[in-house]
């Protein structure tokens, strides 16, 4: 054998305290199709990163491509011979992005130039078949055109080294044999080229020239197919992985039996749809689905990821109502009798959907009851379900603790907890280890054969298809064969099921039976494709230019097509800013006032003509009594109430200063302080203008007050620049802060750990399209300012321009830094609104002045962007100050970009953990 | 069985369920937990309105014996220690927002206090400061004229003065800010964690899928929905009412004039009809983050827009009538500052009652009209 491709000496890999990949040595052969299988959960996926440089080598030595992958500048070098395509259905694709752009943007992170990437893209649609759907988003493809996209993505650069992660999973039988097709022929084309594939399926590793069998982290088994089944000695791949098994895990183990089902005359049958039909829109789900299953069937229903199995499955449950057709259970239509009909059914979704905060024993508990299983039998039967599904040792512990199969087991005893007579189980095994997937169908044979129950089950697996009673093969929203899984092969002329199934999704999407599944202009294509010159810099540059734009560009295409975010970004700054600038007002206007006058003279009259002639106070009724007056100041009516006494006017003329008593509703201190401001300077108004009267010496000094910036002394002058500050950091953090996270937690991430993009080139490409939105909001804002809140900008524009710019930037780069230590989406909105919102608030001068702050409220401040720009919004709003006034505030700003950049390219890893 | 216990019996099995999953969630419990007691201290305690360490500089262009007791006068808390400016620093030092008053003293201004002729001191005030300067100035004209009235006529204003103003403050005699502000604090929590905590609920069980098996029983959404609102309002209630009692009034002893069962009452009903406008938001959106984004403005909106920072009068009248007639919030801040402030009683608020109920019907129902198409969609 010539060098290996690869190889793993004493690989260990941890997550937190499970051992995912346990002392691992292995060498993977050069030049030919290699396999990692064994079930979910193994290592498998972690051997692959490590493999590709993804993730971070924990301890041991890897060597890819002859480099030894613990040195960063050999992942460099290696990173455009190698090619890696993560696990899950187009897991580092994007949505919203259609076919032509998710291509265009792998080209263009591979430095194509724009010819060389049209030529690329067009020949492998051509040779995947995809080529009718350039505009599609790959959200809406199916799960086999997702995978072949995904291939596609990772063959544009011409790798010389594969490696796929389960890249078949959930994809239907005919897309599967089309995408190994492809590899082989594209194998062909490139004899040089390594591929390694984990894999769940031990059908598929048949094909494969080598292959090492996985369990807990250990290899148990390696080398050519025969010689794993040899060295087992068992007939198929699947037995051989059981039988290799170490004892432990085989215990208890039996082989699956069908007992024959007896048949008896039909009544009603269990289970009836006719023309069942459902649209989303103008996209059919599922197109005039129709069959009948009687009482005690286990009934397969089988099809790709997509193909409308579920959503079939859910218009059976009532969860949809179809567009068309109908549905029977017993004879029963839904519509009127759901909640009698729901009684008799069990249903367990595709994926795991108890609740995790609920124990095992709280679970079976709350399902219990909710089906009004008699209180009295409650306990009985929960006792039950322990012993039956082998629960008992986890009753009290939390799902979430639990093995895959164990969890199952307990979706399935909640399901059948209320004896149901119909069982509706979507995809229960998929990721479940082979020993637990058999020891789960007998089970169901138990409860169809013994019980009598009707079980409609959905599955990948062609081996439990086969134990089925019938089953119908689905595909595109159709069935298009339903019966026995033998007779299905036989009329076919198949020896396996498989075979037959294939043949079947041919004949639907019009393939000739025997045609190669390449056509020769597809051929021609791949040829095209595969030996188009080699991409022009054979070493990536450090810096380029071109990776940053495609990440900006793809970044602007995906925030334009999602509402909610672009809502928030642009809406959400509009709408707050109208409600900070109207609901944090400081100005205290239309004061109700009422009097209650006991005197009724002149002079009464005359004091209180001072108060209903003044801006901020409005008159109410008067009052007449003293009850009165306690009453409309609790409801609120009045916020002040003047008591003049009787002889007041006798009092003030002979100058034996009567009191007046003033009431001020203190339930609102601002608003009290304030009115007692007012009503002491009327008074005073009031005193001068007496002594005016009666020719008295006035009191000579005079207090002018001048309101500089603002001489209306509005709030808004004062309220609205510094709310675009505080604008201006929160949201344009937050978006940049998710705009990272979400891409960790959709596992497009992955795309920036397997190619050549460098970390600024990431941070800077993710950046840009967030301050160009921030830089519209900012515009937005300006105008809100100038025109709904009337307010003139007496400063230097430049300067506001220039300031703003830096702001953003700043607070952008902000987020990012959020971004690199939270790891979901929610943290990253709550961490970024909270640490941005404190300094923003309290310590910038948007409330208290900054001038009334003292030492650590201050310093706290002035360690963010927010406290060196409010001074240049507000100074070039209300204080109408330029460049030669706020200048060292611009190159503070300047400052925060750079540190900020520079402290998220350090904390920022190229790897995963 | 008959309808109705079924629907109730299925309605305690859910509500039950979600209390243990709030429960289970130790992340929200602290942040309920601290919303209601530290955040309500220190808010209260510290974010006030209060006049407090303003800083003053004084150009002083008479250095008399009065000139220097003007300055001595300008004291802390309120003020801080006056500073000495030169009359060409004062634009500059106004630009960089140094101080928030600047008194002038002009030349002879001793003199002529003492020869009765008319002279004038001048106050520059930022503007800007919105908060403090309105208020700080009146009280800093008072210090003067005070001290000017002793210095001339040896006593107060008010020997002067030909009518004696007698101010009391009804509900709150020292117009202490903490008052005020931790209650409004309490309200503020109740209104945003209730929406916070209802409407993740439901999104937790849209991400988790669990929501699709509930529906497959013989469940309904209406009971999945208010088994959610009761659960959810039932937490905040009782948080708010531990924090009313050992916060507000053990710790922070701020006197409660009103009824407290009232409030409860009102609270209760009041955190059904925001629970369910938390659901309705969670409908628009499928993942938590999604909801996050939706929820920080509305509640931004709701926090500052009802009339507990700032009150409903200082809005434009359009801005008023949109919130009351779209939100419950500015009715269930007057309810609050009515019952709790006031002292009024269930034939002053009655009314706010009708409209949480009112309001509570509507967004409800409209939730459980989008409910089945959003939650089985996303």
């Amino acid at each position: 054998m010539t060098e290996p491709v690869a190889r793993l000496d004493g690989v260990s890999h941890r997550y937190g305290k499970r051992l995912a990949v346990d002392d691992l040595t292995l060498a993977i052969p050069a030049g030919c199709m290699a396999g990692l299988i064994g079930p979910d959960g193994v290592g498998k996926s972690t051997v692959l990163g490590l493999l590709a440089g993804v993730r971070r080598l924990q301890t041991g030595h890897v060597e890819t491509l002859g480099g030894d992958m613990a040195v960063k500048r050999v992942r460099e070098a290696a990173s455009p011979r190698i090619a890696y395509m993560p696990q899950g259905l187009g897991r580092n694709l994007y949505p919203t992005l259609t076919v032509f752009e998710n291509l265009d943007f792998f080209a263009r992170l591979f430095g194509q130039g724009a010819a060389e990437r049209q030529e690329r893209i067009r020949d492998l649609l051509t040779a995947t078949g995809l080529d009718p759907f350039p505009d599609r988003p790959a959200g809406k493809l199916s799960g086999g055109m997702k995978q072949k996209l995904s291939l596609c993505c990772a063959l544009i650069h011409d790798p010389d080294f594969l490696i796929l992660d389960e890249p078949t999973t959930g994809v239907d039988p005919l897309s599967r044999q089309q995408f190994w097709d492809l590899i082989d022929t594209i194998r062909v084309r490139r004899p040089q080229m390594s591929v390694i594939v984990a894999t769940a399926y031990m059908e598929e590793a048949e094909r494969f020239d080598w292959l090492a069998a996985m369990d807990d982290g250990k290899v148990i088994a390696e080398g050519s197919p025969d010689e794993v089944r040899a060295k087992a000695g068992k007939d198929t791949l699947e037995e051989a992985f059981i039988a290799l098994l170490p004892e432990e895990k085989r215990l208890g183990y039996q082989s699956v039996e069908v007992p024959p089902r007896v048949v008896t005359p039909d009544e009603v049958p269990a289970i009836e749809a006719e023309g069942l039909t459902c649209r989303f829109g103008d996209f059919t789900a599922v197109d005039h689905v129709s069959f009948r299953i009687s009482k005690g069937e286990i009934f397969g229903f089988l099809g790709s990821n997509g193909c409308g199995k579920s959503t079939t499955m859910k218009m059976l449950t009532g969860l949809i109502t179809p567009t068309e057709g109908w549905t029977k259970l017993f004879g029963q239509s839904l519509a009127g009798n759901e909640l009698e009909i729901k009684q008799h059914v069990g249903y367990m979704s595709q994926s795991f959907s108890l609740y995790t905060e609920l124990t095992v024993r709280q679970n079976l508990d709350l399902h219990a009851h909710l089906f009004f299983i008699p209180a009295d039998e409650i306990a009985a039967r929960i006792d039950e379900m322990l012993d039956t599904y082998d629960l008992r040792d986890v009753a009290d512990s939390f799902p979430d603790s639990l093995p895959l199969g164990m969890r199952q087991r307990l979706q399935l005893a909640v399901a059948v907890i209320h004896r149901p007579s119909i069982l509706i189980l979507d995809e229960p095994t998929s990721g479940v280890d082979p020993v637990a997937r058999d020891s789960f169908w007998r089970t169901l044979i138990t409860l169809a054969r013994d019980h009598g129950v009707t079980i409609f089950i959905s599955t990948h697996f062609m081996n439990e298809a086969a134990r089925c009673d019938r089953i119908s093969l689905m595909h595109a929203g159709k069935v298009f064969a339903v019966g026995a899984p033998q007779e299905l092969a036989e009329q076919r002329g198949k020896a396996t099921l498989e075979e037959a199934f294939v043949s079947y999704l041919k004949e639907a999407s019009g393939i000739p039976e025997e045609a190669p599944v390449a056509t020769a202009e597809e051929t021609a294509a791949l040829e095209a494709a595969t030996n188009a010159a080699p991409a022009a810099a054979a070493r990536p540059r450090r810096f380029d230019p071109g990776r940053l734009w495609a990440y900006a560009r793809r970044e602007t295409m995906e925030l334009l097509r999602d509402k909610i975010r672009l809502y928030f970004a642009l809406l959400g700054p509009v709408l707050l800013m109208i409600t900070f600038g109207y609901g944090i007002s400081f100005d205290v206007e239309n004061l109700t006032f009422a009097v209650y006058d006991q005197d009724r003279t002149p002079e009464s009259r005359e004091l209180m003509e001072n108060f209903s002639a003044s801006r901020y106070f409005s008159e109410q009724p008067e009052i007449s009594s003293e009850g009165e007056l306690q009453n409309r100041l609790k409801s609120g009516d009045v916020n002040i109430a003047i008591e003049i006494p009787s002889g007041f006017g006798r009092d003030v003329m002979a100058s034996r200063q009567p009191e007046v008593a003033v009431t001020v509703d203190g339930s609102m201190p601002f608003r009290a302080e304030t009115a007692r401001g007012y009503v002491t300077g009327l008074a005073a108004g009031y005193a001068s203008e007496l002594a005016a009267q009666r020719g008295q010496a006035v009191p000579s000094v005079s207090i002018e007050t001048r309101f500089r910036y603002n001489q209306a002394f509005k709030s808004v002058n004062a309220m609205v620049p510094s709310v675009i500050m505080l604008m201006l950091v929160l949201i344009p953090a937050i978006m940049a802060a998710i705009g990272i996270v979400r891409e960790k937690e959709t596992g497009s991430i992955a795309n920036f750990y397997s190619t050549p993009i460098s970390k600024a080139e990431f941070l800077l490409g993710k950046q840009l399209p967030y301050v160009g939105v921030a830089l519209l909001s900012s515009v937005i804002l300006f105008l809100l300012a100038l025109y709904l809140f009337q307010l003139p900008l007496k400063g230097s524009f430049g300067l506001f321009a220039v300031g703003t710019f830096l702001y953003i930037i700043s607070t952008t780069g902000f987020g990012q830094l959020v971004s690199t230590f939270t790891r979901s989406q929610v943290a990253a909105v709550v961490a970024t609104a909270i640490i941005s919102i404190i300094p923003a608030v309290n310590f910038s001068g948007l409330i208290i002045p900054v001038s009334s702050l003292t030492g650590a409220g201050r310093a706290f401040g002035l360690s963010f962007p927010p406290a060196w720009y409010q001074p240049i919004s507000v100074g070039a709003f209300t204080k109408g100050l330029g460049w030669a006034d706020l200048w060292p505030n611009v190159l503070a700003l300047c400052g925060f970009c750079v540190l900020f950049f520079v402290v998220s390219l350090l904390l920022l890893r190229k790897q995963d953990a | 069985m008959s309808k109705f216990p079924r629907w109730s019996a299925g309605l305690f099995q859910l509500f039950i369920k979600e209390l243990r999953s709030i429960k289970a969630d130790p992340i929200m419990l602290v942040l309920v937990l601290y919303a209601f007691t530290l955040a309500v201290y220190s808010v209260s305690t510290s974010a006030s309105t209060e006049l407090r360490n303003l800083a003053v500089a004084v150009v002083d262009e008479d250095d008399s014996q009065l000139s220097r007791r003007l300055i001595e006068a300008i004291q802390p808390p309120i003020f801080q220690q006056a500073a000495k400016l030169s009359p060409r620093d004062v634009d500059v030092a106004l630009n960089e927002g140094r101080y928030v008053f600047v008194l002038d003293i002009p030349p002879n201004f001793e003199r002529d206090v003492l020869a009765d002729r008319p002279a004038e001191l001048q106050v520059e005030i930022d503007a800007t400061a919105m908060v403090f300067a309105g208020n700080g100035v009146v009280v800093l004209q008072n210090v003067i004229a005070n001290e000017i009235s002793e210095f001339r006529y040896g006593g107060g204003l008010e020997t002067t003065a030909p009518v004696r103003l007698v101010m009391r403050n009804a509900f709150n005699p020292n117009l202490n800010s903490v008052w005020f502000g931790a209650l409004m604090q309490v309200m503020n929590n109740v209104t945003m964690l209730t929406l916070i905590l209802s409407g993740a609920a439901l999104i937790r069980e849209r991400e988790r899928g669990t929501v699709e098996h509930l529906l497959v029983m013989p469940v309904g959404a209406s009971q999945i929905v208010l088994a959610k609102i009761l659960a959810n309002g039932l937490i905040i209630v009782a948080a708010a009412t531990l924090s009313l009692v050992f916060v507000v009034q053990l710790l922070l002893g701020v006197p409660i004039q009103g009824s407290v069962a009232l409030f409860l009452l009102g609270t209760t009903i009041y955190t059904l009809s925001i629970a369910s406008m938390g659901i309705l938001v969670a409908t628009f959106s499928t993942s938590m983050a999604q909801f996050g984004l939706l929820a920080i403005p509305v509640l931004i909106v709701l926090n500052l827009l009802s009339g507990s920072a700032t009150p409903m009068e200082s809005m434009p009248v359009w801005l008023r009538y949109v919130m009351q007639s779209l939100t419950t919030t500015p009715h269930f801040v007057s309810f609050t500052q009515a019952v709790l402030f006031r002292g009024g009683g269930f034939p002053l608020v009655w009314q706010y009652l009708l409209i949480f109920l009112a309001f509570g019907a509507a967004y409800f129902l409209v939730s459980l009209a989008r409910f089945r198409s959003a939650v089985l969609r996303g």
